[in-house]
């Protein structure tokens, strides 16, 4: 080696490659205020719109009355679905093959539904104008209920739908009925069902809650007449998408739609979805020719854009005498709202639900899903999860610990029994999943071991003891769960929305001096792209991740993809930049070889250069190939330096982890102390630990929040109970939990750095851990289930029900 | 959430602001800090017409401990309160209290005088005024009067002030004893589920002197004078705490809400009373 | 209700506009002085987001009247520090990865400002409660904490060097 060359570790540490917990390019603009989020947009003569929503969850609407509003000085225009009924815009196609009315026609379905969309010079002018459109409703029977909703004699709730029989999913066997979705082997499952030594049958509920990114959802869209173009900067997790719908629905090409998403605010799913808000701010500015900015209220965020979960799971587990589990059965009511505006692929109508035999051995399995509809608002998106997983996850590891006390064993003890093994990957599960790796048992005693589970298991029983003996009023709960995600939507062959196969992209462009930069077609919401991805790159093509800008979110420039959410960045976009990187490196050789005069297969790679084979001495680094490749003519090889690739995954990936909490409960009030809350995570390859960590600490406060007290609750009248960040349970810091992470590394063999992706992992994996804890802690005095969330009253009925306040 | 317009008036005197508040009657709203008010003018459920902000109004600020006499201006705020040592002195009831409402940023603008004065039953220190039996002074056109705390609510945002009233100040004997605060919440920022004040004062072994007032329990604060006489000439022993809490269980009215169901919540407002009594005792 | 005079300093610099009397402050801030660090979360007074600092208090300014901050010095997360010179606890945040979106953060760092200047040598606890006044949805706020213990031990130990 030259004696001026470093050492290979050095090199390779400069790069910041993977592995490094470097910190965040983006934190620079972020800490100074200097964020670009779309409501800090400001376009010359920008309008503000903003909605008349539905007070009431069914109603007529028999007029509406906006010369009032349109008298107000600075009001420009309000608009019904009369105005936009010949567009054809007063419906939109929803991600799940419904439609979804963008105004209110004719009735509305739900509290807080779009009635009429006010534009005005300013929000003071629009909220005012707001208030002075006269509607005039017809109150119609409200059904919240899911299975109220499937009796003969509920109301119709969709009339447009009536007599149709035939949905997007199938056939509907009931007005208010959307879709059956059905996995697996039905005989079977019964079969096995009635012939086992042991059956636990129990009703698991996943409330409905709301991913509430601190930023709601917003644009500004710019009608620009003069070049017929049409700008929108908005809350999108999936821009190259929301520009393709935009393109069908409004019939403007869609090479003259631009589609920027900004810097995003959070988005946990939330901002998937194509909202009224977006059609309507579109129109008006089509309308008037100038911009239309529209952002959303929380109460509107939380009342009218797209909700989580509201799973009904009921579920039987089977297993022998000595706890090897042996069937699976599930019946799910999906309680999908108003419109099904589901954000899943379109032949997964329930999402990866049928990821439900978790991360156990189970032969025979079966799942039916039935969507169907409600007064209540639309969505059912993954909310920091990979569509519907959380709720599979929550349901196998409820249904684990029902069956532990059926068959009066220790959960850590039943799990292990039946995990997959290590030996039995690539697994075909009962469902239809192929699991690509995994070491679950190392993981599980890995964290047995740390929280030191059978101390805990004794202090429980002596605790237990102290309780009947009257010595405390506290019990003590360990929640735990094993949990395996299925990430990385998706294979173009089974995965698509609206049409458009799940791959991802990257476009990747070498300066002549040696810096970088790269387009994806995904959208960082605080996940840290422009850091991690140049971490990738770094390792990939021997560049510095600090002279590597990433680029994403501008549908002009960037190269499409499907966008961030369902942890698909990492596993789909993050293949797609190591894949570029690639075919970078294959022509960065090319270029070496030629440089050093000698044949292409005489050079080898070597952290940031290509050294000739045999003479480390003889090297081209990468900064000085691309110069040359800007400078040389070389024979049968372009000048310049880039590469893209678009990345099909050939199948999913499945990170998993084991996730301890350790729970004080006070009997008489009903309120908790999380006293130690264990995560262990296998993600595959780490690129960032730091980040990793990070998302995990974020994922699991959101499932705390979950767990043990938010939701989106309505009363019979469909009025939503929980609007506001008063009764929306969003933890401070000082009922955050503090937790302790680690992880083991199965790498992913298909993925071409091993990577699984995270960002959701902690969210699904730690509801259960946190709700097996409550349960956990009742378990010696006979509770078997208990709804979420956990919140104080009902953790409080629980211990009354039980007898336990003497 | 865009509130309605207003005039807006910032009057330098508590002549000048009653002046204004007579002036406008019912059209016009007094904000101090403007924590509660604010946020039901954004969603457009207060109208006001005539905001008049008493911040320019010196005579309204302080804390002043003489003797033991306790005067607190009507615009001190919860901050001010907690960092207040001659007020941690004399009633530090106050402090644990305040530091239990709302967080930080409410607290450095939130007043005692907002809370006390607006009759929302989910503030604190309407219960815990009670608790003190402080008195209210009002300043309006015919002039000043006093109000104990223990008369001046009427139901849910119905006082004893009238609109032409203002709360200038409040003033009360510091008490003796131990002390108590006990609040039950779902978080921070949050109104209490239960909370109750408690003050007890021992002679020897045995409790001369009680008082307990129960928050967002009722539509009004619940001074619960049964209550505390249970606990009086007894040794806090179990059945003087059970018979206050049953006293204390009788005289509440709590309502169902996102906190939980009435059974709930009486069975916690007993659980935060024995543990105020319990604390309030060990300090006595 | 026309418009009111309204006279405010903000991170230094003095302001005259007109402005109605129901503007939010975070308005005034957002739109007419271009100031977009703070930001909107709830407008409920709940996620203090749009926390800045008043007068010596953190405040949240979409819960304060335009007219209500007549006359008020303010200080802005844009306030803090400067490309140049970055305060060290936007300095702390990166280096332990105390944000991730960065929606809450300029609210979260201008309320650790003043939290710090009344409390300069807190205990983790101490933090969280003093800190209770802003909801994070990314983080957890595990890193947030560090970074303001972290934040906190510089500054005293830059004020101890200077002694």
């Amino acid at each position: 080696m030259n004696e001026m060359t470093p050492p290979k570790t050095e090199r390779a540490e400069a790069l910041k490659g993977l592995g490094s917990s470097r910190k965040r390019v983006e934190d620079a603009r972020f800490t100074q205020g200097k964020g670009n989020y779309v409501d800090d947009l400001k376009l010359p003569g920008m309008l503000f719109g903003d909605f008349v929503r539905s007070p009431y969850a069914h109603a007529r609407v028999k007029s509406i009355n906006a010369d009032k509003a349109k008298a107000l000085p600075g009001v420009v225009a309000v608009l019904t679905a009369a105005d936009l009924a010949p567009l054809n815009l007063h419906w939109m196609p929803t991600l799940a093959g419904d439609k979804q009315m963008v105004l209110a026609d004719g009735k509305v379905l739900f509290q807080g539904q779009e009635v009429a969309f006010v534009v005005a010079e300013d929000r003071y002018i629009a909220a005012d104008a707001v208030e002075l459109v006269e509607v005039e409703y017809e109150e119609l029977p409200v059904v919240v209920d899911p299975f109220k909703a499937q009796a003969d004699d509920a109301p119709v709730l969709r009339e447009d739908l009536e007599g149709k029989m035939e949905g997007a999913h199938g056939a509907r066997r009931h007005h208010n009925h959307i879709f059956t979705w059905e996995q697996g082997d039905k005989d079977a499952t019964e079969s096995v069902l009635g012939s086992a030594d042991v059956v636990a049958e129990e009703m698991i509920y996943y409330h409905r809650t709301h991913p509430c990114p601190l930023e709601t959802c917003g644009c500004v869209a710019s009608m620009d007449k003069v070049n017929g173009k049409l700008t929108v900067h908005g809350t999108f997790q999936a821009p190259h998408a929301v520009r393709t719908v935009a393109s069908l629905i409004s019939g403007i090409a869609e090479h003259n739609i631009r589609i920027i998403s900004p810097d995003i605010g959070g988005g946990f799913g939330n901002k998937v979805g194509v909202y009224p808000g977006y059609i309507c701010s579109i129109v008006a500015s089509i309308v008037t020719g100038v911009p239309v900015k529209w952002i959303e209220d929380r109460m509107e965020n939380l009342m009218a854009t797209a909700f989580a979960r509201d799973y009904w799971m009921q579920g039987k587990i089977s297993a022998t005498k000595d706890g090897k589990i042996t069937g699976l059965w599930c019946h799910t009511t999906a309680d999908h709202g108003a419109f099904d505006a589901c954000a899943d692929p379109s032949k997964f109508p329930a999402g990866f639900m049928n990821i439900c035999t978790g991360s156990y051995d189970i032969p025979t399995a079966y799942l039916a899903v039935d969507g169907v509809y409600t007064n209540k608002a639309p969505g059912g998106v993954a909310y920091r999860c990979s569509f519907r997983v959380t709720e599979a996850a929550y349901f196998i590891e409820r249904m684990i610990e029902v069956l532990a006390i059926k068959l009066g064993m220790d959960a850590a003890e039943l799990r292990a029994k039946n995990f997959i093994r290590k030996d039995q990957f690539p697994y075909q599960s009962a469902l239809g999943w192929e699991y690509d790796s995994g070491d679950y048992h190392t993981a599980w005693e890995k964290a047995l071991k740390a929280v030191d589970y059978d101390g805990l298991r004794k202090e429980q029983a002596e605790r237990v003891e102290a309780f009947k003996r009257g010595e405390t009023r506290k019990l003590l709960g360990i929640g735990l769960t094993h949990f395996t995600e299925i990430v990385g939507a998706g294979p173009v062959k089974n995965c698509d929305i609206l049409g458009l196969g799940m791959f991802d992209s990257c476009e990747i462009r070498i300066h002549p001096t040696g810096s970088a930069i790269a387009r994806l077609g995904t959208i960082s919401q605080g996940q840290g792209h422009a850091t991690t991805f140049a971490q990738i790159l770094a390792s990939e093509i021997g560049l510095p991740a600090d002279d590597i800008t990433i680029e994403e979110g501008d549908t002009d420039t960037a190269p499409y993809g499907l966008g961030t959410y369902g942890s698909r960045s990492t596993p789909v976009a993050g293949a797609a930049t190591a894949m570029a990187g690639r075919k970078i490196r294959a022509k960065a050789q090319m270029i070496a070889a030629y440089l050093l005069e000698v044949h292409d297969d005489d050079v080898e790679w070597d952290v940031d250069r290509f050294v000739v084979k045999g003479a480390p001495e003889r090297f081209k680094t990468m900064k000085e190939i691309a110069f040359a490749s800007y400078n040389q003519a070389i024979p049968g090889v372009e000048p310049g330096l880039e590469a893209v690739s678009y990345y099909d995954p050939p199948n999913m990936t499945y990170p998993f982890g084991a996730y301890i909490c350790v729970m004080e409960i006070d009997a008489d009030t009903g309120e908790h102390e999380i006293r130690q809350f264990y995560a262990l995570d296998d993600c595959g390859t780490r690129i960032n630990p730091m980040i990793i960590e990070g998302q995990v600490h974020g994922g699991a406060t959101e499932g705390y929040a979950i767990a043990m007290g938010q939701e989106i609750a309505y009363d019979d009248m469909g009025n939503v109970k929980t609007g506001t960040l008063m009764d929306f349970f969003l933890p401070t810091a000082w009922e955050t939990p503090h937790y302790t992470t680690d992880h083991t590394v199965t790498p992913s063999p298909h993925h071409p750095i091993g990577a699984k992706g995270v960002g959701e992992s902690p969210n699904v994996g730690s509801v259960p851990a946190f709700s097996n804890a409550v349960h956990d802690a009742f378990r010696a005095f006979g509770l078997v289930q208990s709804h979420m969330p956990h919140d104080q009253w009902r953790i409080w009925t629980v211990a009354r029900d039980l007898g336990l306040h003497g | 959430m865009i509130p309605g317009t207003f005039d807006y008036h910032r009057p330098d005197s508590v002549e000048a602001a009653v002046a204004l508040l007579a002036e406008h009657g019912d059209e016009a709203r007094a904000i101090a800090g403007g924590h509660s008010l604010i946020p039901m003018m954004k969603l457009r459920m207060a109208e006001v017409q005539h905001l008049v902000d008493l911040q320019g109004i010196t005579d309204l600020k302080g804390i002043k401990v003489d003797g033991g006499t306790v005067t607190i201006g009507a615009m001190a705020t919860q901050h001010e309160l907690i960092a207040s040592e001659a007020l941690a002195q004399a009633a530090p009831i106050i402090r644990e209290a305040a530091l239990q409402i709302a967080d930080p940023q409410v607290r450095y603008v939130g007043t005692i005088g907002g809370n006390v004065a607006n009759g929302d039953p989910g503030n604190d220190m309407p219960g815990l005024m009670q608790c003190l039996d402080a008195t209210y002074v009002l300043v309006g056109p015919e002039g000043k009067r006093d109000v104990q705390a223990r008369d001046f609510y009427e139901a849910a945002y119905f006082t004893a002030r009238s609109d032409d009233e203002l709360l200038v100040s409040i003033r009360f004997t510091a008490p003796k004893g131990g002390y108590a605060y006990e609040k039950q919440k779902r978080k921070i920022g949050d109104y209490a589920t239960a909370a109750a004040a408690v003050l007890i004062a021992k002679d020897g072994g045995t409790c001369s002197s009680a008082s307990i007032a129960m928050t967002n329990l009722s539509d009004t604060p619940v001074w619960c004078e049964a209550a505390a006489e249970a606990l009086v000439g007894t040794s806090l022993d179990k059945a003087a705490v059970d018979a206050a809490v049953a006293a204390m269980t009788g005289a509440i009215d709590p309502q169902e809400d996102n906190r939980g169901p009435v059974d709930f919540k009486k069975h916690v407002a007993g659980v935060v009373l024995r543990r105020a009594i319990e604390r309030a005792a060990s300090r006595a | 209700m026309g418009k009111m005079h309204i006279k405010v300093t903000v991170n230094g610099k003095q302001h005259e506009l007109l402005a109605e009397p129901r503007e939010l402050l975070i308005h005034v801030l957002r739109e007419e002085l271009g100031i977009t660090g703070p930001h909107i979360g709830c407008e409920t007074s709940h996620c203090g987001a749009c926390t800045v600092d008043m007068d010596g208090k953190s405040v949240k300014s979409c819960t304060v009247f335009a007219a209500q901050a007549n006359g008020a010095n303010i200080t802005t997360i844009e306030g803090l520090g400067n490309p140049d010179g970055l305060h060290v606890l936007q300095q702390m945040f990166k280096e332990h990865h105390g944000l991730q979106c960065g929606f809450c953060t300029p609210g979260m760092i201008t309320r650790a400002y003043r939290f710090l200047q009344e409390n300069p040598d807190p205990t983790e606890e101490e933090v969280r409660f003093g800190m209770a006044g802003n909801l994070c949805r990314c983080t957890g706020y595990q890193n947030i904490v560090k970074a303001i213990l972290a934040a906190a031990a510089e500054m005293n130990a830059a004020k101890e060097a200077a002694q």
